[in-house]
């Protein structure tokens, strides 16, 4: 039996069924990252001050991605009139574009993005012990200056085993410019370019820190939601590109030659979900990246 | 049960059809230009200090709901759809809404000193 209404449009509707059914599972899926951004919400809402970490991520990186995603977006749309208008090969071409833009996109996160805060290491200092690391934290400067105290070191990692070994009793950090260099003007606000860690080593005693971790989602509530929203993001996205690694092969072109029309439906039904993929990175980017 | 296609088989027709479709693709590409240079600015004013960190916020997601806008109403086709499609997302707006709303519900009922 054939399926009804993949082309002509019911009557009662007055749309082919594809079309109402992939806006009822963006629904759901708005409901999926809503219950997600109001948990981001309240955690920073909730966040004492200084516990909100801000210019942590690499802003150009971040800044391409969102841009090889628009991209990805007009080259899918493009695919679909290129359908529309009988351009088999124009129609080819564009989604092999969309499916390498998707690629690339996830390249970027998951080979260079996370790797790279997988490797990061923070501490977070005892109240008690802000006043002994002052030369790193600068807080007499950034109280002056009304900045959000600081109570976290960050940067490389020089022996790592001290993470597991009781024994180890303090962690040597090469460090971050902000924290090489605390009281410099230059570091009150993240820059655009991140700038690399400093050969200045530092150690901290064990008993000295609340909290010592890579940039793990154990890290903090802004690296939880962080890692938990862009990797739901980009299981879509590698879905996404599934599916039009599907509508790209030679079976598709099957379907084009028996119904053209058919093709078009089944790629403006993705293209709906990519779009919304899309949406979903245009707050993510800012929330996550630059505020 | 058949599924014709929904174009005319009249190459005259088709011709036209396919010219209108035409006429969309160079709005696809502005849109597209459009949604670039609206990323160019977020990323700049998040470097512009408005006073307070929380208007840096509501700058930045103005522009962002200014581009989601953008993304729904022309690559989603939300500015010329079918009714039905209106009345599912006036459902999912309401209930996303209630669920933003239940944040400040639990905001005020959370036994914390701030």
């Amino acid at each position: 039996m054939e399926i009804p209404y993949t082309v002509s449009t019911r009557p009662d509707t007055g749309l082919w069924n594809a079309k109402v059914g992939i806006w009822l599972f963006l629904a759901s899926e708005v409901m999926l990252f809503g219950g997600l951004f109001s948990a981001y919400i309240f955690l920073r809402l909730d966040a004492p001050p200084g516990m909100w970490p801000h210019g942590l991520l690499n802003v150009p990186v971040g800044t391409m991605n969102t841009a090889i995603l628009i991209l990805s977006s007009v080259t899918v749309v493009l695919a679909w009139a290129a359908l529309k208008m009988r351009r088999y090969r124009a129609y080819w071409w564009y989604m092999l574009a969309t499916i390498l833009c998707g690629v690339i996109f996830l390249t970027v996160k998951l080979v260079y993005e996370w790797p790279q805060k997988f490797d990061h290491f923070g501490a977070y200092i005892k109240p008690e012990a802000l006043g002994k690391y002052e030369q790193y934290l600068g807080n007499k400067h950034a109280a002056a200056k009304d900045l959000p105290p600081r109570l976290e070191i960050t940067g490389h990692l020089h022996n790592r085993a001290a993470l597991n070994d009781p024994k180890i009793k303090e962690y040597e950090v090469a460090l971050d410019p902000l924290n090489a260099d605390p009281t410099n003007p230059a570091m009150d606000r993240p820059h655009f370019f991140p700038l690399p860690v400093t050969d200045k080593i530092a150690k901290i005693e064990k008993e000295d820190v609340q909290r010592a971790t890579m940039f793990l989602p154990t890290h903090s509530a802004y690296f939880a939601s962080y890692f938990t929203i862009t990797g739901l993001h980009g299981m879509h996205v590698l879905g996404g590109v599934l599916v039009f690694i599907y509508m790209w092969l030679p079976v598709s072109k099957k379907l084009y030659q028996r119904n053209p029309e058919h093709l078009a439906n089944r790629v403006e039904v993705a293209g709906l979900f990519w779009h919304f993929v899309d949406l979903i990175w245009i707050f993510v980017f800012p929330l996550f990246y630059l505020l | 049960m058949n599924n014709p296609p929904d174009i005319s088989q009249d190459p005259s027709e088709h011709e036209e059809y396919a010219h209108n479709v035409q006429k969309h693709v160079r709005g696809y590409l502005i849109v597209g230009a459009l949604l670039l240079a609206f990323t160019a600015i977020t990323v700049a004013l998040s470097y512009v200090d408005f006073g307070a960190r929380k208007a840096n916020i509501a700058v930045a997601m103005l522009v962002a709901t200014l581009k989601a806008g953008l993304v729904a109403a022309i690559f989603m086709h939300l500015a010329a759809e079918k009714r039905l499609i209106y009345r599912i997302l006036i459902f999912t707006g309401f209930f996303v809404l209630g669920l933003f709303w239940l944040i400040f519900l639990a905001w005020y009922d959370y036994p914390v000193f701030r």
